[in-house]
C-alpha cells in the first residue's frame, strides 16, 4: 500500500504531440482516484506513465514517496487491468493467476503459490474454473481472472485501463459493485481509468477530470456534480448532461430564453449590463409547476414552455424544450458538445420531473426551476463564477472523513485474517 | 469461419479428389515399387506384386549395409547433421530478428525485411559460381559449415517474414502485462510472447529442414564427397548430391533399384516429420487471450 504522487507531469509525443500537460495529482494511500475524460484527454497515457509502460517527459512520480520515474515496470510493484485483460492464453486460469508469483522463484514454496491463488480464487468465484484456459471462459470471468492476477501480488497499488468497457451493460453494473467491493476490502490505493462517468461518479472516493491532457478538477464525485469549477466539468458530470442556456445581464437580472432570474448576489458585482453569459441548470433543477406546493414554488421561478417531446422512465419523466441560443454563445457551446463526443443536432433544455406529471408532448406547460441550483459560466473562460468554494471544502472533508473510516475496515489479501 | 458443406457436397468433394490423391500418390508408389524389385524384373514396366513374399530386399541391403552403403550411409548422416544445424541455427536467428523487427521501432526496419526479401529473389544458379570460388579459396569447400551457410541464406528470409507476421498477432498488452507482473523482458519473451509464436516457429523449422533435405543445387556444386571413405576422410555431400551421381556397382546395370530404395529412405524422416509436427502447428493459440 502506497501513496501515488504525480508533480507537473508532462508527456510530449516524439512528433511533437503533448499529450499530458502539467498534471499535479496526489493520490493518498488506500484512495481510489478515477481519471476521466473523453477520448483522447490523456487520461490512458497518465495511467501508462504511472504504471511504467510509457516514459513521462517531465516532471516526477513518485510512489510511496520515492521518485520512480526511471524504473522498469516489474521494479514499481504495481499491478494493473488492462482494457482486453491481455490474460496468456496458454496458461490455465490457475497459472494466470501464478504468474506474477512464478516469476520469483525462490521467493514462495509451491505450496505457498497453490494456498495464495486458491485464496484469491474463492475471493473472485473461480474456484470451478481454476484448470480452464482463457478461452473457454465467459467475458466476466475473464475480466476476474485478470482481477486475480493483479491482486495476489502485494502490489503497492492497482491500476485500472477500462477494464469494462469490453463488458456488456449488464454485467458492466455487477463488476462494477464487484471491482467497489473489492477495493474497500482490500484497501489498496487504486487508480481507475474509464470515459464512462457512471463507473467515475460510482466508485471513485477523488476523480480527476481531464481535457485535452489537462487536468480540470481533482475532487469527490459529489463536489464535481455540485461545485464544477467550470464548464467543462459541468457538461461532462451528470446524466442527462446540464443545461446550458444563454444569459444576458439586464438591470440586475439574467434574462435567459423563457425565463428571467434575479443575478446571485455572490456575483452581482462581477457581471456588467449587457454581458452575455452562460447558466448551466441541471434536468431535475426544473419541475412541473403543478406538482409543487406553495412554498416550493416561492423558492423558484416559474415559466411557460412549449414541449417537445416527454420521456417517461418509471421513477421520472424527462420533458424536452427546444429553444433557439444565441448566435455569441452556440459557437461555445458547439465546442464544449464536441469535445464532450457529443453529436447534439440541436438545442434542446431537459428537464427531469415528475413521473405522475400531467406534462404531454406538444402542449404549452408550466415549468418551475431552483433558481438556487443555477451555476453562471463565462462563455469566454468557462469559468464557474458561482462556485463556492467554502461548500466545496466542506464536501471534500466530509468524504475523506468517510473514506479513512471505510479503509480502516479493510484487509489486504495474503492476510491469513481474510475473511470469506 | 468455415462455411457450411452439405453432405452431398462433401461427396462430390471426395469424389474429385480421388484423382489427384492418385496423380500425386503414383509416382511416390512407383518408386516404393522399383525399390522392391530385383535389378532383373526392374525393366519389366509393371508394379511389384502385391505379394510380400515376392518382394525383392536385394535394393535395401545393398545400399544401407552393401558395397552401396559406404556411400550412402556418410550421406544420410551429412544430410541429418547439416539440416538440423541449419535448421536450429536459422530458427534460433530468425526468431531474435523478428520479434525485433515486429515490437521495436528502429530506423532502417524496412530496409532489412526488403533487403531480406530481396536476397531470396536470386535464383540459386546464379550465385553458387561465385559462392564455388570463394568456398575454395579459403577453405570451407566441401565442408559442413559450407552447406549450412548457404541453406540459413535460402531459409531465413521467408523465416524472418513468417514468423515477423506471427509475432505482430500477438497482442502487444500480453508482454505488458508481462512486465507489469514482475517479469524481465526475457521472460516475458520466454513465458509469454514464445509459447505464443510456437505454431510459427514449427512452421519455419520445418519449411528450413524441408529447404535444407531437399536441396541439390548447393550439395553437388558445394561438396565433392561424402567423407569417411578413403582417401578422402573429410567431406559433407548430402544424400541428393550423392544420390545424383550414384553409379552402381557395375557401369553395365542401371543402379534405379538402389536409387529408388534411397529416395524412399529419406522420404521416412520427412514423413515422420509432418506426422510428429502436425499436431503441434494448430493456429488459434491466441483465441480467448483478448476479448474476441
Amino acid at each position: 500500500m502506497s501513496t501515488i504522487q504525480l508533480k507537473h507531469i508532462t508527456k510530449v509525443y516524439g512528433d511533437g504531440f503533448k499529450a499530458v500537460t502539467d498534471v499535479n495529482i496526489d493520490v493518498g494511500d488506500g484512495e481510489f482516484l478515477i481519471l476521466v475524460g473523453p477520448s483522447g484527454s490523456g487520461k490512458s497515457t497518465v495511467l501508462r506513465m504511472i504504471v511504467g509502460l510509457e516514459d513521462i517527459s517531465s516532471g516526477d512520480l513518485l510512489i510511496g514517496g520515492e521518485r520512480v520515474n526511471d524504473k522498469a515496470p516489474r521494479d514499481r510493484n504495481l499491478s494493473m487491468v488492462f482494457q482486453n485483460y491481455a490474460l496468456y492464453p496458454h496458461l490455465t486460469v490457475f497459472e494466470n493467476i501464478a504468474f506474477p508469483l512464478r516469476l520469483h522463484k525462490n521467493r514462495q514454496s509451491n505450496d505457498e503459490i497453490n494456498r495464495l491463488v486458491n485464496e484469491v480464487a474463492d475471493v473472485l468465484e473461480l474456484k470451478e474454473h481454476l484448470q480452464r484456459k482463457p478461452a473457454n471462459l465467459s467475458g466476466g470471468q475473464r475480466q476476474r481472472v485478470a482481477m486475480g492476477r493483479a491482486i495476489i501480488r502485494q502490489a503497492d497499488a492497482f491500476l485500472f485501463d477500462e477494464p469494462l468497457s469490453n463488458l456488456d451493460a449488464k454485467l458492466r453494473g455487477q463488476m462494477r459493485t464487484e471491482i467497489a467491493r473489492l477495493q474497500r476490502r482490500l484497501g489498496i490505493t487504486t487508480v481507475y481509468v474509464t470515459h464512462d462517468q457512471t463507473e467515475a461518479m460510482t466508485l471513485g472516493d477523488r476523480v480527476a477530470l481531464l481535457r485535452r491532457g489537462v487536468l480540470q478538477q481533482v475532487a469527490s464525485p459529489r463536489e464535481l456534480y455540485e461545485q464544477p469549477v467550470n464548464l467543462f466539468v459541468a457538461g461532462f458530470i451528470g446524466s442527462p448532461p446540464m443545461n446550458f442556456l444563454p444569459a444576458t445581464v439586464h438591470e440586475g437580472k439574467l434574462q435567459m430564453p423563457f425565463v428571467d432570474v434575479d443575478i446571485p448576489p455572490a456575483i452581482a458585482s462581477r457581471l456588467t449590463d449587457g454581458e452575455l453569459m452562460v447558466v448551466g441548470v441541471r434536468p431535475e433543477a426544473f419541475e412541473d409547476a403543478s406538482m409543487l406546493d406553495e412554498s416550493r414554488r416561492a423558492s423558484g421561478a416559474t415559466f411557460q414552455a412549449p414541449i417537445d417531446v416527454t420521456e417517461w422512465l418509471g421513477n421520472e419523466k424527462y420533458a424536452y424544450v427546444p429553444f433557439e441560443p444565441h448566435p455569441d454563445v452556440q459557437a461555445a457551446l458547439d465546442e464544449l458538445d464536441r469535445e464532450l463526443d457529443g453529436e447534439a443536432m440541436r438545442t434542446q433544455l431537459v428537464a427531469s420531473i415528475d413521473s405522475k406529471s400531467k406534462i404531454r408532448p406538444g402542449e404549452t406547460s408550466e415549468l418551475w426551476v431552483d433558481t438556487s441550483a443555477m451555476h453562471v459560466f463565462d462563455p469566454k473562460t468557462g469559468e464557474n463564477l458561482t462556485r463556492d468554494e467554502a461548500a466545496a471544502q466542506q464536501i471534500a472533508e466530509e468524504n475523506e472523513a468517510e473514506r479513512l473510516r471505510q479503509l480502516k475496515q479493510s484487509k489486504p489479501v495474503g492476510d491469513d485474517k481474510v475473511a470469506v | 469461419m468455415a462455411a457450411e458443406v452439405s453432405p452431398r457436397a462433401k461427396i462430390w468433394l471426395g469424389v474429385a479428389s480421388v484423382p489427384i490423391i492418385l496423380y500425386t500418390l503414383l509416382p511416390i508408389g512407383w518408386i516404393l515399387s522399383l525399390s522392391l524389385k530385383s535389378s532383373g524384373s526392374i525393366t519389366d514396366r509393371a508394379y511389384a506384386s502385391l505379394n510380400k513374399k515376392a518382394w525383392s530386399w536385394e535394393n535395401y541391403r545393398y545400399i544401407l549395409t552393401g558395397a552401396g552403403g559406404s556411400l550412402f550411409r556418410p550421406a544420410l548422416v551429412n544430410s541429418i547433421v547439416i539440416c538440423l544445424i541449419a535448421t536450429v541455427v536459422g530458427v534460433g536467428l530468425s526468431t531474435f530478428a523478428a520479434y525485433g523487427i515486429a515490437r521495436l521501432d528502429f530506423p532502417g526496419k524496412r530496409l532489412i525485411l526488403n533487403t531480406a526479401l530481396l536476397t531470396a529473389f536470386f535464383p540459386a544458379i546464379s550465385i553458387v559460381t561465385p559462392l564455388f570460388n570463394l568456398w575454395r579459396s579459403i577453405g570451407l569447400y566441401n565442408t559442413t559449415l559450407g552447406l549450412i551457410i548457404p541453406y540459413l541464406s535460402l531459409t531465413l528470409p521467408i523465416s524472418i517474414w513468417t514468423l515477423t507476421a506471427f509475432f505482430r498477432q500477438i497482442p502487444w498488452e500480453m508482454e505488458q502485462a508481462a512486465q507489469v507482473d514482475g517479469a524481465t523482458s526475457w521472460q516475458a519473451f520466454r513465458k509469454v510472447v514464445f509459447p505464443l509464436a510456437a505454431p510459427g516457429v514449427f512452421t519455419v523449422a520445418i519449411i528450413s529442414f524441408f529447404t535444407a533435405w531437399n536441396d541439390f543445387v548447393y550439395a553437388i556444386s558445394l561438396s565433392s564427397t561424402t567423407g569417411s571413405t578413403a582417401p578422402h576422410f573429410t567431406g559433407s555431400q548430402t544424400v541428393p548430391a550423392v544420390l545424383g551421381f550414384f553409379q552402381g556397382p557395375s557401369q553395365f546395370i542401371p543402379p534405379t533399384g538402389y536409387v529408388a530404395a534411397a529416395a524412399v529412405i529419406v522420404t521416412v524422416p520427412v514423413v515422420i516429420l509432418v506426422l510428429f509436427f502436425q499436431k503441434r502447428i494448430v493456429a488459434g493459440l491466441t483465441a480467448g487471450a483478448v476479448k474476441g
